[in-house]
């Protein structure tokens, strides 16, 4: 099956000058909360880890753990997502879905020889871009010590060596 | 007489449940060899192949090819069916989504090597021979195919044109897959031969199934005594029916046990094991961590359940290499 998406692994190639490591982050943002607590984050000068690339989602409970997968296998070293505090959600009921789905999926990931630690679900309301900048800088930090993620590239899965 | 369209059967990391598909088909089987010549069946006629080699390219209609591909054979006998076959078909889980024997990618090559050969209960091996691609012994030469560190599906592989699901496919999934071949009205090219719903849809039980749905707990089926009536997944069974693509006719559901999967997903998903997680998940009762913790604990094997017959065609395709699972989790969450 074709990738849309190029893939966007840190490895190393010969002849290309190594940077030092800056972790990649791919943020899933609810429209309606975190979205908006990085909008003021921005919009208020706060500095913070530019890591990050937010996808707008309508709500945490649109994340599909295929998106986080997905941003997994083209290169993102960590996931996270932002959804409204519980109570909060504007349709009622996603973020809790949002959450179960997260507990499971960290389980899943830790047996597919992933850390954990690199998806991350957390509740920032719109009013609190602080939050959202501590959380970002943590992050960032956290990934930053787990090193990159170096998943078997597609391409050498497919066009594999042979010995025994 | 017109000569007949020739078709072949292959198989390569597999159980030969498929094969036993094709004698499943019973008095239909009759109308395919009336139909079709079988140039090459190793489980069944004596065909070698260097007889395939002597071919000429592109002669057989259409080769049902079934298992996943480990190791140097298997890809070269891929590539060889490939080049003789107008159609290459991927029969069954194993060679559409790398099947049971895919699961092996939560190991890698040395650890299965390793439990094969030296540490399994069964296994006699006083010198802890593994295999090798050459082993010289009296002046003679035996040779080994390789064995790839990852399983992979056939179209990770070769070029396919067309997907037979199920582990194995019903007969009247083959009979209807060898009929559209026949017919010369060919579905589009990469199609999975099988109806493109839910196998809920066309589940016997759905009328039971309720419009919402909390669990606190999953049991297996061991563990419960199932009501033959009920919708599996409201007596808190694991059933991949809402993942999984249906055209089964649900036989194991008939049988009174949930579905494992193994038609793979519908068009609309590409990774069946994400699609199944983010359904069963949502369905957990509680608001706290601890309590949806304490329900997703009756889960105990998540991969080996939501992937059972598709961890090669995942988004992940395989474990990470590079173990990172004792790597320390200091965020609380």
């Amino acid at each position: 099956m074709p990738d849309a998406m190029p893939n966007l692994s840190q490895a190393q190639r010969p002849g290309v000058e190594q940077l030092p490591f800056e972790p990649r982050i791919v943020a899933f943002l609810c429209n309606w909360c975190t979205y908006l607590a990085a909008d003021l984050a921005g919009t208020s000068r706060m500095k913070y880890a530019p890591n990050m690339r937010v996808v707008r989602v309508m709500c945490s409970g649109r994340v599909d753990p295929q998106f986080v997968l997905d941003a997994f296998a083209h290169g993102a070293d960590g996931v996270l997502i932002g959804g409204c505090h519980p109570g909060d959600c504007h349709y009622q009921e996603g973020n809790y879905k949002a959450l179960r789905r997260y507990r499971l999926l960290k389980r899943m990931l830790g047996q597919m020889g992933i850390a954990p630690e690199r998806l991350r679900l957390e509740w920032i309301s719109a009013s609190e871009a602080e939050r959202f900048r501590t959380v970002m800088n943590d992050m960032v930090e956290h990934v930053r010590a787990l090193g990159p993620l170096h998943l078997t590239p597609a391409e050498e899965i497919l066009a594999e060596e042979v010995t025994v | 007489m017109a000569e007949k369209p020739k078709v072949a059967f292959y198989w390569c990391a597999s159980c030969g449940g498929c094969e036993e598909t094709v004698v499943d088909l019973a008095e239909a089987v009759l109308d395919v060899v009336a139909a079709v010549d079988i140039v090459f069946w190793p489980v069944a006629l004596d065909f070698k192949r260097k007889d395939v080699e002597a071919m000429a390219d592109g002669v057989i209609l259409a080769t049902f090819l079934n298992g996943a591909i480990r190791t140097t054979e298997q890809e070269e006998m891929a590539h060889l069916l490939r080049r003789k076959s107008k159609l290459l078909l991927a029969f069954g889980s194993c060679s559409h989504l790398g099947g049971i024997p895919g699961l092996a990618n939560l190991f890698d090559r040395d650890s299965v090597l390793q439990c094969v050969y030296r540490e399994s209960p069964s296994t006699v091996n006083e010198s802890g021979a593994l295999p090798c691609l050459h082993y010289k012994d009296d002046g003679h030469t035996v040779e080994l195919p390789g064995f790839h560190q990852t399983v992979r599906t056939l179209s990770q592989v070769v070029d396919v044109d067309y997907y037979v699901p199920g582990c194995p496919p019903t007969p009247r999934i083959l009979r209807t897959a060898l009929l559209t071949l026949l017919s010369g009205e060919l579905p589009p090219k990469g199609a999975v031969l099988a109806p493109d719903h839910a196998l809920c849809e066309e589940c016997p039980r759905k009328e039971s199934k309720p419009e919402s749905l909390s669990l606190s707990q999953f049991k297996r089926p061991h563990e419960v005594l199932i009501d033959e009536e009920k919708c599996l997944l409201a007596q808190g069974l694991l059933c991949m029916g809402p993942a999984t693509r249906g055209g089964c006719e649900a036989p194991c559901i008939q049988g009174n046990m949930p579905c494992t999967g193994c038609s793979g997903p519908t068009s609309r998903v590409r990774d069946q094991g994400a699609k199944i997680l983010s359904s069963l998940a949502s369905l957990v009762e509680g608001k706290e961590d601890a309590e949806i913790d304490r329900t997703l604990a009756t889960i105990p094997d998540p991969v080996g359940s939501f992937y059972r017959y598709s961890l090669p065609s995942s988004m992940l395709r395989r474990r990470n290499l590079v173990d990172e699972s004792n790597c320390q989790t200091t965020h609380a969450r």
